[in-house]
């Protein structure tokens, strides 16, 4: 099959970096969740490894604690055949005071094709691909973006309603410091979805409303109408201080019930990043309910990020 | 190639599959992508017209295991494999459109063999045009072309291109 075909469907992807979903177009988000449909076929096959990235090494460098986002990559990595190395920074040249540039170099001079970088710092990802010529992957940086977990979002939810334009989608609780909100905020309306933030005020960033959204304050309004509702995480290990009053209180006014759920549309899906706080964002009748995605969340996950993995390292040499 | 000669070497091979076979309960068709597949299904319903009774059919996308990923200058796009049955002690028919170097072939006996373990693996091709570059033979072939380096055979069918035929032309 050395021969041209025409008629296909023919795309060619140039970035070497994933940093976020405000960097790509349309386009692009759609190709990569076209791609990952190939690779979601992969893991469910009784022998789940393919030959892609055969001979490539890739880096999870993580300055944050995360288990679920390093194991999926990890995961997505080895399923391409490529050799993965974990570096937490907790046990690195780190606590001695290398800088982000530095570490950066010190991987390229170890001929690391993929680094896979969560960092507390919004844009670091940005910085570390300007320095490198390895390809850089944000695996979540600060209250800015994290792309691949966005991407496994719409994926889910095109498998689910088999399409995101037009869609109605909510997303409900801490806007003001999460990652995953913006790069789903970028993705959804460039995918043509409509999208309306829910929380409480204080929790609502200044500006949001730039991107493109509506707001709003009062959750049976969020959930009205809506098709589907992304529940973010209570980052409750990020001191949020007097956000609001009690777990309780948050519960009461903002958590997903099956009370709630009964006045949606019937179909109305349910996801969340994960980890739950059960009794707080919602309740585990809904979370492990019939419209909750969670689980098949977590396995397309696997499927996004070997798309991801396999384009940008696919796309380098060709701009090399 | 006209549409009326495709269809008769596609009926030809399915034919000789029967021949060859004589049931169709442990064969199975498997099209490569995106042409090949194409031409699975279609020498598929021709085997069920002479059997009553329709093989299991299937497509592959060799993307992930092609050898030159690296070297492409065009980026394959991946797409979804389809086999939805199990390929273990099956006798299986690989279908594309054109061999040429081999080399698709060889991936997609590698991608195969991680579906499980066949009994037999057969290859079956609308066009030969020659140029192998690895040990790799059809058994069933829809019509040999003799062709240059400087030519390419190019293949549209109805599914993908609106209509069948073959034609052969000079490299751009």
């Amino acid at each position: 099959m050395t021969n041209q075909k025409n008629g296909e469907k023919k795309f060619a992807w140039a970035k070497k970096d994933l940093l976020g979903l405000e960097y790509l177009s349309k386009e692009e988000i759609e190709f990569i969740l076209y791609t990952a449909e190939g690779f979601k076929e992969v893991t469910t096959r009784q022998i789940k490894k393919v030959p892609a990235l055969r001979g490539k090494t890739v880096m999870n460098l993580f300055y944050e604690p995360s288990t679920r986002t390093r194991t999926s990559f990890e995961l997505a990595a080895k399923r391409l055949s490529a050799d993965v190395i974990n570096i937490s920074t907790e046990s690195s040249s780190v606590r001695k005071g290398e800088t982000l540039i530095d570490t950066g170099k010190n991987i390229e001079a170890l001929k690391i094709d993929v680094i896979v970088v969560r960092h507390n710092c919004s844009g670091a990802p940005n910085i570390l691909a300007r320095a490198v010529r390895s390809s850089i992957v944000n695996a979540g940086d600060g209250w800015h973006e994290h792309p691949t977990q966005a991407l496994l979002d719409m994926f889910t939810l095109k498998s689910k309603l088999g399409k995101i334009d037009g869609l109605n989608v909510s997303i409900i609780g801490d806007i003001a410091h999460s990652r995953v909100c913006r790069s789903n905020i970028w993705g959804l309306t460039k995918l043509g979805a409509k999208v309306t933030v829910c929380a409480p005020k204080i929790l609502i960033p200044d500006g949001i409303e730039k991107m493109g959204v509506r707001i709003t304050n009062d959750l049976d309004d969020a959930l009205k109408g809506a098709d589907a509702i992304n529940v973010l995480r209570m980052q409750l290990e990020r001191d949020l201080g007097d956000a609001f009053p009690s777990r309780l209180e948050y519960f009461k006014q903002y958590g997903i019930t099956s009370e709630r759920l009964e006045k949606c549309k019937k179909d109305i899906v349910v996801m969340h990043p994960g980890p739950i706080n059960r009794g707080i964002e919602m309740s585990s009748e809904v979370a492990d309910g019939p419209n909750s995605v969670i689980l098949e969340q977590v396995t397309n996950g696997i499927a996004v990020r070997m798309a991801v993995l396999y384009l940008v390292t696919h796309a380098k040499r060709e701009a090399a | 190639m006209d549409p009326e000669a495709i269809n008769k070497a596609l009926e030809r091979i399915a034919h000789e599959i029967i021949e060859e076979f004589k049931s169709v309960e442990d064969i199975a068709i498997i099209g490569i992508k995106n042409r090949g597949a194409y031409l699975g299904q279609r020498l598929a319903v021709k085997i069920e017209q002479i059997f009553g009774r329709k093989p299991n059919i299937g497509a592959l996308d060799i993307t992930l295991y092609r050898d030159d990923l690296t070297q492409a200058s065009e980026q394959p796009v991946v797409h979804a494999t389809e086999i939805g049955f199990d390929i273990d002690d099956k006798k299986i028919i690989l279908v594309d459109d054109v061999l040429f170097t081999g080399r698709t072939i060889r991936c997609a006996l590698d991608a195969l063999i991680d579906f499980g373990r066949p009994a037999k693996i057969q290859l079956a091709v609308l066009i030969d045009r020659g140029h192998r570059e690895l040990p790799i033979k059809a058994d069933y072939v829809g019509k040999n072309i003799p062709t240059s380096l400087k030519e390419v055979v190019e293949v549209r069918l109805k599914e993908a291109d609106g209509k069948d035929e073959v034609v052969l032309c000079e490299k751009l």
